[in-house]
């Protein structure tokens, strides 16, 4: 083998905004995702810290950054379409509606998680917000997306399946696999790529023998599309689109979010793979929130007051739920046999 | 040199010395690995030889068996023994019967390492210990080392092997021998003895287990973590029991394990996956096949709990020195 047929030599690129239709929120729209983005970021700072403080111990991967993926896809769907999603995984619960307070105290290993503990960070799960986890297993969630998708059709209701995976994760066998059976079998799924441009330590260019994931569906027929994941607008309108054509019958459908974790890929990430200056660009050129805050203010629709009340109402949120994570009580000993065939 | 830097120097001496070996896994190259068992590999011997895989465990384990098979020695890198399942039908159906269904025309020398066991709050996909899920595969190896001299040198010994060799290395002694007390400073490597490494080529056999404590009461069967885990319990219940690291799981080193018990007369089997068709009913089957008219009491098992690896309760579920110690005094008491 030579020099660079393993490794791949090409630079790695930018957060690219492709430019796709973006939804026109309401005022009620525009707040609801600066809302509901605030309240990721806020809880993932929160979650930082207590890792820090020695509060969390083990894995944890936060969404800061990716915030408008999940928050736009959940603008774009009804209750009871289920969400799964693989480790990185706080965002998407508060998105669906998950309690803080039931999260953050799994992350603390705390008998009021939504796991009672057992699961940590990346195992969580809510039967009554459709949220089908939390996987620390890359790419082994996405069959399971399709399932979710196969029952959909086999009980002849309309929901449909967002099956959340990464850029890593797209290079794993069985999403091809699942991609084959979603299309023989016209499920209803919605395959979302969160193209973070990181796979861990390991970049896109130096893992993908092609990098726009938007196309990996095209030889089992399966449209695609990439999306500028960090604008809310153009995620909720992309998934209106692929959320329509699934519901009417149409199929699987693939978006590729091309977003950005500000974060490492875990609090033990030395993060010698991407430069300081990488990451603030993207920071400045495109943050999610900071982008409704200046369309909504700087166009008059939003004075920055009410911005701020939201700030505070966020904050005291996730103080609260920072508060009961740390204070409530660890599980029983004997939880270690409950939930287990033995 | 911790583990880490051991099984760093492994490939290392192996790379220089043969250019059939070949390095690569998920954030294995420019990375250097997760645990950075690979750091600076790459900048070394090239990108041709070590290099970073996709996310894609079936793949990797795939591609590394047709390349042994064409006379490559490829170590790669699981970068979680949690993450193997998708490669596992490779290395079954694949790796271990390529010898046996060519008739020996062809084999698959081929290094499989993967981080195993608990104690990092991994929960249930960074914590599992599936270990006997290979050894009750025929074709093959088991290896899980203690120290950072017998890392080094089984390492070696694994990839000049000409058959498919699983190279399990326990997370939590990566950095420092463990012995199960969790609530206590942290010990490096350093104040160890087997920290010393020699430089160079070396090996330690595959199939051989080692004494690390010889004693006239009881035999304690360990491997991995829970050597250390034993050495603190034997010493807590001052019990002068006989301490052997298996090192090998397969091939076993069935002598020495008989040797021992028909000595002591009493044994103690300690390891973290859990309990039903662990490794430890082999060892537990093997030893009263061997010295059933020796045993004075029966033989006893210390095991993870047959769950799921829980993340808040963590040290309930790791079998640490007061369980192992339990188990100690209620072979003793018989």
């Amino acid at each position: 083998m030579t020099e660079g047929v393993a490794h791949g030599a090409r630079a790695t690129r930018t957060v690219a905004t492709p430019r796709g239709p973006v939804a026109e929120f309401s005022r009620a729209g525009e707040l609801k995702a600066y809302r509901d983005m605030l309240l990721i970021r806020r809880f993932e700072e929160k979650a930082g810290q207590l890792y820090g403080m020695g509060f969390i111990g083990g894995f944890c991967h936060l969404y800061i950054g990716q915030e408008a993926v999940v928050v736009g896809m959940q603008m774009a769907i009804k209750p009871g379409d289920q969400v799964i999603t693989t480790y990185r995984d706080h965002g998407h619960m508060l998105a669906c509606g998950m309690d803080p307070k039931g999260v953050m105290a799994e992350l603390t290993g705390r008998r009021g998680g939504y796991s009672k503990g057992k699961g940590g960070s990346m195992h969580m799960f809510s039967k009554s917000k459709a949220f089908y986890g939390g996987h620390g297993i890359v790419g082994a969630n996405v069959p399971l997306g399709a399932g979710l998708a196969f029952a959909n059709k086999y009980r002849g209701n309309d929901h449909v399946s967002l099956t959340y995976f990464g850029d890593g994760a797209a290079n794993q066998g069985q999403v091809y696999e699942s991609f084959n059976m979603a299309k023989l079998w016209s499920l209803p799924v919605i395959f979302i790529i969160e193209n973070n441009r990181y796979a861990m330590g390991t970049s896109v260019e130096r893992a993908a023998a092609t990098v726009d994931f938007s196309h990996r569906g095209a030889s089992f027929d399966i449209p695609g599309e990439q999306v500028d994941g960090m604008d809310v607008r153009a995620v909720k309108a992309a998934g209106d689109k692929a959320v329509a054509a699934a519901r009417a019958g149409k199929g699987p459908y693939i978006l590729e979010m091309l977003t950005y974790r500000y974060r490492g890929h875990s609090m033990s990430d030395p993060a010698k793979y991407r430069t300081r200056e990488e990451v603030d660009r993207v920071r400045e050129e495109s943050d999610p929130i900071e982008r409704v805050k200046k369309r909504v203010v700087d166009g008059g629709m939003i004075k920055e007051d009410e911005l701020r009340a939201i700030d505070v109402e966020i904050r005291g949120i996730v103080n609260a739920a920072a508060e009961f994570a740390q204070n409530d009580a660890e599980p029983d000993v004997a939880e270690l046999y409950t939930d287990v065939f033995v | 040199m911790t583990m880490i830097e051991a099984i760093r120097d492994a490939h290392d001496v192996m790379m220089g010395r043969d250019d059939n070996v070949v390095v690569f896994g998920e954030d294995v190259g420019y990375f250097g690995g997760v645990f950075r068992c690979t750091k600076g590999l790459q900048q070394k011997y090239g990108r041709a030889r070590c290099f970073d895989a996709p996310i894609n465990e079936s793949g990797i384990v795939g591609t590394a068996i047709g390349m042994a098979a064409y006379g490559l020695r490829p170590c790669v890198e699981i970068q979680f023994a949690d993450y193997m399942y998708p490669a596992y039908d490779q290395m079954v159906s694949e790796a271990a019967r390529l010898r046996h269904r060519s008739a020996g025309d062809f084999t698959a020398p081929l290094t499989i390492r993967m981080p195993t066991g608990g104690g990092i709050f991994g929960a249930q996909t960074h914590s599992q210990s599936p270990e006997a899920l290979f050894t009750h595969v025929c074709g093959l190896k088991t290896v899980v080392p203690s120290n950072p001299y017998d890392a080094k040198g089984l390492l070696i010994s694994a990839i000049e092997d000409d058959d498919p060799v699983i190279f399990l290395e326990p997370k939590r002694l990566y950095n420092g021998p463990f012995d199960g007390h969790h609530d206590r400073p942290v010990v490096p490597w350093s104040a160890h003895p087997l920290s010393e490494v020699p430089e160079g080529h070396y090996t330690v056999p595959l199939g051989s287990a080692s004494v690390r404590r010889t004693g006239s009461d009881v035999t304690v069967l360990a491997y991995g973590t829970m050597v250390y885990v034993a050495e603190a319990a034997v010493s807590e219940q001052g019990i002068d029991a006989e301490i052997i690291d298996l090192r090998t799981l397969l091939p076993l080193d069935t002598d020495t394990i008989a040797a021992s018990v028909k000595k002591t007369r009493r044994c103690v089997i300690v390891h973290e996956a859990t309990r039903t068709s662990g490794f430890g009913a082999e060892l537990s089957a093997i030893v009263q096949e061997a010295c059933f008219y020796h045993l004075e009491a029966p033989i006893e098992r210390v095991t993870g709990w047959d769950t799921p690896y829980p993340h808040a309760q963590e040290w309930d579920y790791f079998p640490g020195p007061e369980r192992v110690g339990r188990a100690l005094k209620r072979v003793m008491e018989v």
